[in-house]
């Protein structure tokens, strides 16, 4: 039997980028639910994300799906030593911005604004992106993300030296280029499986 | 020592190594995500030679010759055809079509790139197509795109893989050219 693609009708879809919380509606059918086998819980990672069907799409091959997530859950959690967490999200949210993920901007503006208290420079960052000004120290953090999500990356010595100049060590320019280099991988898979959707009013 | 220290060409008593270990985690998990897409067990739906063939096409496409060079030792028969093929896929992105409405003007056009060379297979040629878009211009997806894998013969499951494999390698070249470039600068 040959495969099939959805196409998702009678949503709405956004048109801008928000800091609101979106849906996803996948162009491909999810796993089955019922069939979800111990390798298929594993790649889940967490049972809650059996309810995703971005995730539950992922899950048709396992593997890759958890060692994705736990890549992801590093980048982004481990406390030890590097960048704030605020600014580990201002670079995915600079990376989908520039890559032009509506969903992944939104949900990692919204974590840059709850981290950094600083949801004003983070909307200024959706709505004005290249022309915006968020301070020397964000500035240079956009910049390098957006430097390394270009294709192919344009990514250069300039750019570790102006971070340098704003107070960051190497552990926090690394989590720079593994924040953004990490949603070069999310915004692909979020922008090509699915469409993003406004919640129902 | 990982593929990432491989590629970036990090000793493993380098100061990059100690920087990269701060990380442990992220670092055994890329390294996960290298082996479940091209140490796999399973290639029912997805087979390794292409596999190897869509990773040299990216690293082509992000004109990084050392990672190509890498992915085609493992591809010999069609690695040139695959360089040529990649060269004149080449530009610059990203860039597409955002959803109707303020974003429109940021439309951004840009080469829409598919084979014509009849050395590939249909199949691979639809997953290079595909390759393509999802590397420069992944704003354009639409079902329309995974339609024409399926209609080249790819599963659903098959069409995950691809894409896992086509978007974690966007993640690896990137990693590397950080670490390459944290390395020319010197580690402070």
């Amino acid at each position: 039997m040959t495969d099939l693609t959805l196409h998702p009708a009678g949503h709405a879809v956004p048109n801008v980028f928000t800091q609101a919380s979106l849906g996803w509606l996948p162009w491909l059918e999810p796993f089955p639910a019922e069939a979800l086998t111990d390798r298929h819980w594993a790649g889940l990672v967490d049972a809650s994300r059996a309810k995703s069907p971005y995730f539950m799409l992922l899950v048709r091959d396992p593997d890759i799906l958890q060692a994705r997530t736990k890549t992801d859950k590093d980048i982004f959690y481990n406390p030890e030593a590097g960048l704030p967490r605020a600014e580990r999200e201002l670079a995915a949210a600079a990376a989908s911005r520039f890559n032009g993920c509506i969903y992944c901007a939104s949900v990692h503006a919204r974590f840059a604004s709850h981290f950094s208290k600083r949801t004003d420079d983070v909307q200024s960052l959706l709505d004005h992106f290249l022309t915006a000004d968020l301070g020397p120290r964000w500035n240079a953090i956009v910049a390098a993300s957006i430097a390394l999500s270009a294709t192919p990356p344009v990514f250069g010595p300039e750019h570790v030296i102006a971070l340098r100049d704003q107070g960051l060590d190497d552990a926090a320019i690394l989590d720079v280029v593994n924040g953004a280099a990490f949603f070069n991988w999310a915004n692909r898979l979020m922008l090509t499986l699915g469409e993003p959707t406004l919640p129902a009013v | 020592m990982d593929i990432i220290d491989h590629l970036a060409g990090i000793a493993p008593s380098s100061p990059l190594a100690a920087l990269r270990s701060i990380r442990p985690q992220a670092r055994e998990q890329a390294q996960a995500s290298h082996d479940a897409l091209f140490n796999a067990t399973e290639h029912a739906d997805m087979s390794r030679a292409e596999r190897f063939a869509v990773a040299t096409f990216v690293a082509h496409l992000h004109n990084d010759a050392p990672i190509a060079a890498y992915y085609a030792n493992s591809i010999t028969i069609l690695a040139p055809i695959l360089a040529t093929e990649a060269a004149a896929a080449q530009t610059q992105g990203p860039y597409g079509a955002y959803p109707a409405g303020p974003l429109s003007a940021e439309n951004t056009p840009g080469l829409l790139w598919h084979t014509t060379n009849p050395a590939i297979p249909p199949r691979l040629a639809a997953a290079l197509a595909h390759t393509h878009m999802l590397v420069f211009h992944p704003r354009d997806a639409a079902p329309a795109a995974l339609q024409a894998l399926i209609d080249a013969g790819w599963t659903t499951t098959g069409i995950v893989t691809l894409s896992q494999l086509v978007a974690f390698l966007a993640f690896q070249i990137r990693v590397v050219t950080g670490l390459r470039v944290l390395a020319a600068t010197g580690v402070q």
